[in-house]
């Protein structure tokens, strides 16, 4: 593949300022918790504190006698109502989860888990309510450490018999993928370069602005659901599941959405407590969640323990990878909980073409919040896995840190390429994205000045990072997701409607909550029908507005659903053809579409898309033979994953008699393939960046002994400020993907995956002649200190 | 209950409040300001920014009953007869938001912090806004909007 600049058209590759904006400048939106319904009630619920423990008694007397309180209701008393909460994803056919209710009914295994809620007038008495709600718990030991509760030493449930949900392996040997990776170890261990390595991904909190709110408005005739939510279509299915309500009469809205990265990609028990009290009291009802409790229940992500080993020849061939990994569920499986480490597994091989891969991955309960997706979902866990590791070989071979890695990666001539892991990577060019970023970060000049503090003893160290990174886009083929145990498919639907006065409606089955889909989706149909930008509203985010989709997350939206949308509009073409042929009464064969006109091959003669709308709408002229409607469905599976990449460059000072780290420069250059609106991407790639620079330097949800979160708040849970980032500078080279018909791949995640290995790898390579070889994550100054002083002893 | 007279986005309000009633609950909740939203409750986050007598605030970190016989802005009292802002402009032309819930704050703050600094460097800004907290945009785009809204004299 080659790396091409071209724009065929003339909205795809403009930035286009964003159409969202209007509303959300001015603060004319519509988050769920400004809805205000008559009548409506207000929920509180009381969490447990304890991390693992019996619920002895609950004493709910004096909430019910509170003022405002119309009901009181506990764990017992919707027990049979209240029904299980879903996994979607078996990712072994044996795999072990303990019933996971929406409030605990004697068993609480979380500190967070709702033990019971009040239902009020207003949420003040709600609230104050919930004070007065006396339970009685007696303690259970917490299982907090993951790699202690895969011994079951101690039980997270002690009903399951077992801490392990499930162990999932690939083999490159027995896949008949590559070859045997212990052969590979043998060999490195003889006479070549063996590293062994282990990795702590520590747990992080998705952190979306906007806490979870939730809004029922029962009436007989449809349930109405608002929820601050990714997957307004899962919430639909999973409520009727669940609940027994006929999906027929469920109506789920997710309206505007503040933020998700994840971790609104979920069913939760907020959203079932919400239907079960306005169904009990018959009332529109509503629960939002405090920035505390957000932060302590509603899933966390990342939380695994890597063991990893590589072989390599001397001259830094890679021959192999072992991985062994234990990845924290948390206290239940969540929608795809058990599967995050799984859409990691296929890419720790990164964008290198070694022979030879194993993983095991030990999936296990604990007494703390349950895990699932965040931004990444696995592949940030790999991608820092392999990305470290290149360095650390780079390190024993004595090779410069791009070298290694270009020395081991897939040549741009060598795509489509079959991975070790058993994927095919469409295209790419790592070359490319790696000179362009080599070239900006101005690398030499830097390493020469790493080189001259080094001479000189400089306290403030200079170190330079590298992450080359690619990742699997575009979740997902729906023959792959059922091949891999999970439930749901990864097709994705639209819908466009031609109305008469030349509008154009279309209605996504995505459902963004920042990504600008009103805009990307209105600029591939003006390019695909040649109608104006401002002409398209896009439509999505309500189930009786957009019935059929599977929502937004893993990078999906343009290349499944964006895709769908361009699959809708060339229907839309097509139906138009015998229509315009009846019309300018010419012969189909002699029609052509262009600029949104269809025109009588050499002749004058033509009609725009708008005059056939309306053509359509009066019907008099239709003479029967051609449906009369241009509107148009598509649903769209796609063919394959698509692989964006990319080679980000990082430098960070590192002050070494205090360990303060700062990032001096931060380069990204990515490939996600053809861009729709570069003014977009740019802003995924950066938020991206900060989010993944956040997970090396700041983040981290800690438990005490207990099993409290200690980090419950935006006090302790460190999200960084304006003031904590640099800026940074972002470029791209455009290899177009070859799995869908515009050749884009996707970008909502690389900015997370890629910038976490290059930031401690940068920080490593600053004290690497200290004697430091690993920073433990985050890389708070105490411990760059800590692992001075470390290296200074060794 | 208190009784408070409070004007907001220019209209005057008379109404009775609880007194543990905070300015951003008030607003959101007896006067439908929902433009105003809050993101935490430890005041972090700054996502419920107003101004008090032209003057940033957290509104979460006022009662109501404080901003008896005050004047209050909020982001619904920018926009004029149909035009943003300069700010809100700003932010729109440099893609400074992409969920937009941190945006009215944002948008306040940074109002706030040119009013003090007419031509702030991208550090001023950086420092400025460090107590509105965004998850989406890695504030770079918005730093450049607030200078941009500077360099356009968007203090007024």
């Amino acid at each position: 593949m080659t790396t091409t600049e071209a724009r065929p058209t003339a909205e795809v590759g403009n930035p286009r300022r964003r159409k969202e904006d209007a509303r959300l400048v001015t603060g004319r939106t519509r988050w769920t918790d400004n809805i205000v319904l008559p009548g409506m009630l207000h929920l509180a619920m009381v969490r447990s504190p304890f991390a693992h423990a019996r619920i002895t008694a609950i004493d709910t007397e004096a909430a019910r006698a509170a003022t405002g309180v119309i009901a009181v209701l506990t764990g017992a008393d919707i027990a049979d109502e209240q029904g299980a909460l879903p996994n979607a994803w078996a990712i072994v056919p044996e795999q072990k989860a303990p019933v996971h209710p929406s409030m605990a009914v004697d068993h609480v295994a979380f500190a967070g888990e709702i033990v019971a809620m009040v239902v009020a007038r207003n949420a003040a008495e709600a609230n104050d309510a919930a004070d007065l709600i006396d339970v009685d718990y007696e303690e259970l030991p917490p299982v907090l450490d993951l790699r202690q509760a895969a011994t079951d030493s101690s039980l997270a449930h002690p009903d399951l018999g077992t801490n392990v949900s499930a162990v999932w392996s690939f083999d490159s040997a027995s896949a008949g993928t590559g070859g045997d990776v212990e052969a590979a170890i043998t060999a490195a261990r003889d006479g070549g370069i063996l590293i062994e390595k282990e990795i702590r991904q520590q747990r992080l909190i998705p952190a979306f602005m906007e806490p979870r709110s939730i809004v029922v408005d029962p009436t007989p005739e449809q349930m109405t659901v608002w929820s601050s939510t990714q997957v307004p279509h899962f919430v639909k299915i999973f409520i009727a599941l669940v609940l027994g309500i006929p999906e027929s009469k469920i109506r789920v809205i997710a309206p505007d959405v503040g933020g998700g990265f994840g971790g609104k990609l979920q069913f939760t028990p907020e959203e079932v407590l919400t239907v079960i009290a306005a169904r009990r009291t018959g009332k529109p009802c509503k629960y939002s969640e405090s920035r505390s409790e957000s932060l302590m229940a509603a899933h966390h992500g990342r939380d695994q323990w890597q063991k990893l080993t590589l072989a390599a020849t001397n001259d830094g061939d890679v021959t192999g990878l072992k991985v062994e990994l234990i990845a924290d569920m948390g206290a239940y499986l969540g929608l795809v909980t058990s599967a995050i480490p799984l859409l990691g597994a296929f890419m720790y091989n990164g964008i290198y073409k070694f022979p030879s891969y194993h993983l095991k991955c030990t999936n296990v309960f604990t007494n703390k919040t349950w895990t699932d997706a965040y931004r990444g979902a696995g592949r940030p866990e790999a991608t820092f896995a392999i990305e470290r590791l290149m360095d650390e070989l780079a390190a024993k071979v004595g090779a410069d840190a791009l070298a290694i890695r270009e020395r081991n990666w897939i040549k741009h001539e060598e795509f489509p390429f079959a991975t070790v892991a058993g994927l095919k990577y469409d295209s790419g060019n790592y070359e490319a994205a790696t000179a362009k970023a080599r070239e900006l970060f101005r690398y030499d000049e830097l390493r020469a000045e790493q080189l001259k503090r080094r001479e000189s003893g400089d306290p403030v160290q200079l170190g330079i990072g590298v992450s080359t990174y690619t990742e699997m886009c575009g979740l997902a083929p729906s023959r792959w997701l059922g091949s891999m145990g999970y439930v749901g498919g990864g097709w994705e639907h639209a819908s466009i409607r031609m109305l008469p006065t030349g509008k154009v409606e279309v209605i996504t089955g995505t459902s963004p909550h920042g990504q600008g889909h009103e805009t990307a989706w209105s600029q591939i149909v003006a390019d695909r029908l040649g109608v104006g930008f401002d002409d398209i509203e896009v439509l999505h985010g309500d189930t009786q507005v957009a019935p059929r989709g599977l929502d937004t997350y893993g990078s999906r939206s343009l290349a499944v659903g964006g895709m769908a949308v361009l699959a809708a509009a060339d229907r839309v073409i097509e139906k138009a053809k015998p229509i315009a042929a009846q019309l300018l009464e010419a012969n189909v064969d002699d029609l052509e579409f262009s600029g949104g006109r269809y025109g009588v091959r050499g002749t004058e003669s033509g009609m725009t898309m708008a005059e056939l709308a309306f053509a359509v709408f009066q019907g008099h002229k239709l003479d029967g033979s051609a449906e009369g409607c241009l509107d148009a469905d598509a649903t769209l599976d796609p063919e394959d994953f698509s692989f964006p990449h990319g080679t980000h460059l990082c430098a960070v000072e590192v002050d070494t008699e205090t360990g303060a780290t700062s990032i001096r420069s931060y380069v990204s250059v990515d490939d996600v393939g053809v861009v729709v609106n570069p003014m977009i991407v740019e802003g995924q790639v950066h938020g991206g960046l900060a989010q993944g620079i956040a997970q090396a330097l700041f983040e981290e949800a800690v438990h005490d002994e207990s099993g409290t979160l200690v980090s419950g708040s935006f006090v302790e849970y460190l999200v960084p400020s304006s003031a904590d980032l640099p800026s940074f500078t972002t470029a791209r080279t455009e290899t177009p993907s070859t799995t869908n018909q515009l050749g884009v791949k996707g970008v909502g995640e690389a900015g997370t995956i890629a910038s976490t290995p290059a930031v401690v790898n940068a920080i490593v390579d600053a004290v690497r002649h200290l004697g430091v070889s690993d920073v433990p994550m985050p890389c708070t100054p105490y411990r760059v200190w800590k692992a001075l002083q470390e290296g200074a002893q060794s | 209950m208190t009784r408070i007279t409070v004007k907001v986005d220019g209209s005057s309000f008379t109404d009775e409040v609880e007194p543990r009633t905070l300015l951003v609950h008030y607003l959101r909740e007896q006067l439908g300001k929902t433009g105003t939203v809050v993101g935490c409750d430890t005041s972090n986050c700054g996502s419920c920014t107003v101004h008090l007598d032209g003057r940033s605030v957290k509104s979460c970190s006022l009662f109501a009953v404080q901003a008896d016989g005050h004047e209050v802005t909020t982001i619904e009292g920018l926009a004029a007869n149909g035009q943003l802002h300069p700010m809100q402009q700003a932010f729109h032309e440099n893609h400074a938001l992409q969920c937009g819930y941190c945006t009215p704050g944002m948008i306040m703050q940074s109002l706030d912090l040119i009013a003090d600094n007419p031509d702030p460097s991208e550090d001023d800004v950086r420092l400025g806004l460090e107590g509105n907290l965004c998850r989406c945009t890695g504030y770079q785009n918005i730093v450049k909007a607030v200078r941009a809204a500077a360099a356009a004299g968007g203090a007024q």
